[in-house]
């Protein structure tokens, strides 16, 4: 515990930078809003009343209920999706495996209302495929309707959390280990279950934590596929009809804070003492080996069938956006190019706006999260658990929360020589998509820097380097593919992000490419451009996702055939 | 070295500033801007938009689009450094609500020619606030691929709705999400009187496949075919239509016209050019717009109907548009947030409680025709007795204190309100559960004695 003792006055005042700054922009607006759900609606005094309505109301009771059940349901069947895809690309040689990681990261890049309209039109009700089931077999299957429904687009949604985290941990498993097992016998289940499934249990936590949160505070989903008993779309419902100040909206977003901190608390106790970091670099990832000839089949058809699920919402999204009419009818009516044609005649600010703003929020993400990541599990700083507890508790704060209370923050302050209120600043933007992207990014950093020994930077500074330097050239190029990690799924779900963004917008110029797809969505004369809209999305960010993958990938090999036992940047 | 050199751009940055402020001519025929906060289509605002700046070059609309709940909180927030010109949107209560926090600027139209009324209802706000620019009404609109394939007739009044053969096929929005949808709530309410009003809405609703979150979750139900029949306000419908959807619309007899409305913000950073695009609406140019098929709004200058394809309505002629309720509006303000929450309580939140106890219903009377067993009728009848009772009486929903639970309380912290809307909101869901619940049960029991 030699890093404990010694608490150097650089790493207190990043801290103390961090702190800050998550309480300017995330508690302080946060709390400007939910005050409300600790005042008597009566005369304004503080009160615990409201919280005894929730109890008492039927209604809270069973949307809590249902929102716990969605969620749990929601991370087994993620869990089911995305075990093979990583196994299978991390663990064996496989065709492609960098395209089947950017595939199946796809999902998290489309905004949540657009993947559910699109998986409406095909499993809906009366959506392509049950208009085919009812014409072949003269019947139909509820794919969609409500719990039910929240569950299989929230699980196909969300499951790149694990999928990202889980390969990031699979590939950062020592070789050494997988080797010493094997040449002590161990094989097949015996070597998956003892070495490779602790190992990246870190990876795989993460990642359901965050699917079960993001689940568990979900809005566009349930509220695309009109189910209401749920606690975030009553709260969202409660907030935000017009004239009413009814605090139970604030009560349910104090209730989603709190259960989700209860949560990743969990998740911390799980983890807590088990040491999975690995000592020895001897090469990025388990050994790769071939498959047979029917393993090769079965993989094939495994991943194929999966990836033909995750990928039907684009697929949806893709037959829209280059539609006609499209209504009640296995196919569009006829195809054409003028919803791209009016694309790119009126939009193309979105895009770059989008690029900028979203590939600004994952850096401030992943250098905070880093920062954050290391101070909580690496130094004594005192309260240093409360910055991951603030910046995981982002992810509790509903969207349409943190949007009002910024504007109910910054709007007073006005920016100087730009002359206009912060709140109306694009920067202030950036902000908000970084604060709620922050989670994701941190929970990425925290599993890649359990997998970095506390010894390698102690044995750093027996050599003499300072903590500035060992971080720099021991901790950070060991956690990169972990840091990846983070910056593309901050980025990629940054792009797609609506519910603060929708309040902050103050003019069109500034404004990203959500925005302009959910304008886009709302025409009565058919939702064909806000779909081509949604494809530049998906392609954009994919084609960011694929590139990042390459180079995580590339890095990785680079490691492996260097056989040093330090990578790059520590030799020098 | 560093630091003075920053110092110097700053200050040249500032005196540039100073300068341009110092240069810039102080009054001005119209300035070159003008920011708009909208709830409308993509559709309509750029028509307008590119109308606009092409007859006054140099002018630039800018458009912000945010749902109409949205853009009221929007406007409330930025009130003390306010960005916008305009609030154009289509529910008169969400410009009551902006009006009521002191938000908008009175202005005098002085476009001419121009009628008070459109239906029952004043275009114009008596005070001066707001201006109507569009007629609109509810209706219901029908996929006509879906109905065929269902074999469903077409419906034509709101009490077919609630028709058995509806079950399952009708969609509609909540009255406290979507301003339109709560006028055709109370429409229907002040036509059929509170009991038998809330004993119709619930009867439809028992036929409910959804109930939207959004206003345009119907349409684009309707459209998509995700279910056959919608409730919709008429140019949701109309620009369906007109954009190729196999979809129709009709007017019920029982149905409000209403104004959609454009205001402007108080302490507008642009005034003159927002005047001239409120004028440009009201003029001729302006309103030959709203007959674009992609936007389909009722004009309110009766002679641009001659320019209207066959079949579009015209309510300076029709009189049977939107005329057969004399609509109540300080009756509607006065309970406005207590009907939605009724109306959530009730039907949005137990939406399939209300369903099934439906459903049971039409199962035992569908059973019963013919037979002329009175036990059968009676708990029928019982049944249907339980699903429409209403928490609470029209007096007590008129009662001021009882309303004011509901509404945005304590202006002051002085001000003291009794109960709260969770308490109250509590009891009737658990009375209107248990209802439910024994409505179900009882028709159940019919039609085992059948």
């Amino acid at each position: 515990m030699t890093a404990l003792t010694r608490q150097p006055r650089g790493t207190v005042g990043v801290a103390l930078v961090l702190a800050v700054f998550l309480l300017a922009f995330l508690v302080v607006p946060v709390v400007k809003v939910i005050f409300v759900a600790f005042q008597d609606p009566a005369s304004g005094a503080f009160t615990f009343v409201n919280f005894v309505d929730f109890f008492n109301t039927a209604l809270f009771r069973e949307s809590f209920a249902n929102s716990l059940y969605v969620a749990f349901m929601a991370v087994l069947v993620a869990s089911v999706i995305a075990l093979p895809l990583a196994y299978f690309t991390t663990r064996f040689n496989f065709g492609g495996a960098a395209l089947i990681q950017t595939l199946g990261v796809i999902p998290l890049i489309m905004p949540p209302f657009v993947g559910a309209v699109a998986m409406q039109l095909l499993f809906g009700a009366n959506g392509s495929v049950n208009l085919l089931l009812d014409e072949w077999f003269g019947f139909t299957v509820p794919f969609m309707e409500g719990l039910n429904g929240v569950i299989f687009v929230e699980s196909i949604h969300y499951f790149p959390f694990i999928l990202i985290n889980l390969s990031a941990a699979l590939n950062n498993i020592d070789r050494s280990l997988e080797e010493s097992a094997q040449n002590l016998g161990a094989h097949g289940m015996r070597l998956f279950r003892r070495i490779v499934f602790p190992l990246a249990m870190p990876g795989y936590v993460a990642g359901a934590s965050l699917v079960f949160l993001k689940v568990f505070d979900d809005l566009g989903t349930p509220l695309l596929l009109n189910v209401n008993n749920m606690l975030a779309p009553q709260a969202y419902l409660r907030i935000s009809s017009i004239g009413i100040s009814d605090p139970m909206g604030y009560v349910i977003s104090v209730m989603l804070v709190l259960f989700s901190l209860l949560s990743l608390w969990t998740s911390f106790l799980a983890l807590r003492g088990k040491d999975y970091a690995s000592v020895q670099k001897g090469g990025g990832g388990l050994a790769r080996r071939d498959l047979g000839g029917r393993e090769k089949v079965m993989a094939y058809a495994v991943v194929i069938f999966v990836l033909l699920i995750v990928l039907s919402p684009h697929f949806g999204l893709a037959l829209l956006s280059f539609g006609t009419i499209w209504s009640y009818s296995v196919l569009p009516d006829a195809y054409t190019l003028a919803n791209y044609r009016e694309v790119f005649e009126t939009s193309s600010q979105y895009i770059t706006n989008t690029l900028l703003y979203a590939g600004l929020a994952a850096l401030i993400d992943v250098v905070f999260g880093t920062a954050i990541a290391y101070i909580v599990w690496r130094t004594g700083v005192v309260g240093r658990k409360w910055l991951d507890y603030l910046a995981t508790g982002a992810l509790a704060i509903p969207g349409v929360v943190l949007g009002i209370g910024y504007l109910r923050t910054f709007n007073d302050i006005t920016v100087p020589f730009i002359d206009k209120p912060l709140a109306s600043w694009w920067v202030i933007i950036v902000i908000a998509l970084a604060i709620r992207r922050l989670p994701y990014a941190l929970r990425a950093c925290v599993a890649a820097l359990h997998q970095v020994a506390e010894t390698l930077e102690e044995a750093a500074e027996n050599l003499g380097a300072t903590k500035y330097r060992s971080v720099r050239r021991i901790v950070v190029p060991l956690m990169i593919g972990g840091l990846l990690a983070g910056f593309v799924t901050s980025f990629a779900t940054a792009a797609v992000e609506l519910s603060a963004t929708i309040m902050l917008v103050t003019s069109e110029t500034d404004a990203p490419l959500s925005y302009g797809i959910y304008v886009s969505m709302q025409s009565a004369a058919g939702r064909g451009p806000g779909a081509a809209l949604g494809m530049i999305a998906v392609i954009i960010v994919g084609v960011a996702t694929y590139l990042s993958q390459r180079v995580i990938e590339k890095y990785r090999r680079e490691q492996t055939m260097d056989g040093q036992l330090v990578p790059a940047g520590g030799a020098a | 070295m560093k630091t003075s050199r920053i110092l110097i751009s700053m200050t040249s940055a500032a005196l540039l500033a100073v300068v341009a402020l110092i240069t810039a001519p102080q009054t001005r025929a119209m300035e070159d801007k003008v920011v708009i906060v909208t709830s409308f289509p993509k559709d309509l605002t750029n028509a307008f938009k590119s109308a606009f700046e092409a007859k006054h070059a140099g002018v630039t609309v800018e458009v912000l689009n945010k749902k109409t709940t949205a853009g009221v909180k929007f406007l409330q927030e930025t009130a003390g450094n306010n960005t916008t010109d305009l609030f154009w949107a289509s529910a008169p209560d969400a410009f009551e609500v902006l009006k009521g926090d002191g938000l908008l600027a009175k202005y005098d139209l002085k476009a001419t020619g121009i009628p008070e009324l459109i239906g029952a209802y004043p275009i114009h706000d008596p005070d001066g606030y707001y201006k109507g620019f569009a007629g609109a009404g509810y209706g219901i609109m029908w996929n006509e691929r879906y109905v065929k394939a269902k074999k469903l007739p077409v419906p034509r009044e709101w009490s077919d709705l609630a028709k058995p053969v509806y079950h399952d096929h009708v969609g509609m929005s909540a009255p406290s999400r979507s301003g339109t949808t709560h006028l055709t709530v109370e429409t229907v309410l002040q036509g059929e009187g509170w009991e038998q009003g809330w004993a119709t809405w619930k009867e439809i609703a028992g036929n409910f496949n959804t109930v939207t979150e959004r206003s345009f979750g119907v349409p684009d139900g309707v459209n998509s075919g995700q279910f056959g029949i919608g409730i919709v306000i008429d140019f949701f419908g109309l620009s369906s239509k007109g954009s190729g959807f196999p979809v129709d619309f009709v007017y019920p007899t029982v149905t409000t016209l209403v104004p959609a409305n454009i205001a402007i913000v108080k302490n507008a950073p642009h005034p003159q050019a927002a005047a001239v695009f409120i004028e440009f609406l009201m003029s001729n140019q302006g309103q030959e717009i709203l007959l674009d098929p992609k936007i389909r709004r009722l004009p309110i200058r009766p002679d641009i109907y001659a320019k209207a394809p066959d079949g579009f309505p015209n309510p300076f002629e029709d009189s049977s548009i939107g005329a057969a309720v004399e609509f109540d509006v300080d009756k509607s303000k006065a309970r406005y947030n207590l009907v939605n929450s009724l109306f959530d309580v009730m039907i949005t939140y137990r939406l399939d409680d209300l369903r099934a106890a439906t459903k049971a219903i039409q199962d035992a009377e569908a059973k019963a025709a013919g037979k002329g067993n009175a036990e059968a009728a009676r708990l029928i009848a019982e049944a249907r007795g339980l699903v429409a009772k209403t928490p609470i009486t029209e007096a007590q929903s008129l009662d001021k204190d009882f309303a004011d639970i509901f509404k945005k309380k304590r202006k002051k912290a002085t001000d003291k309100v009794t109960g709260r809307q969770a308490e109250v909101e509590a009891e009737w869901d658990n009375m209107v559960k248990d209802n439910y619940a024994k409505a179900k049960a009882l028709a159940e029991q019919a039609e085992s004695l059948l």
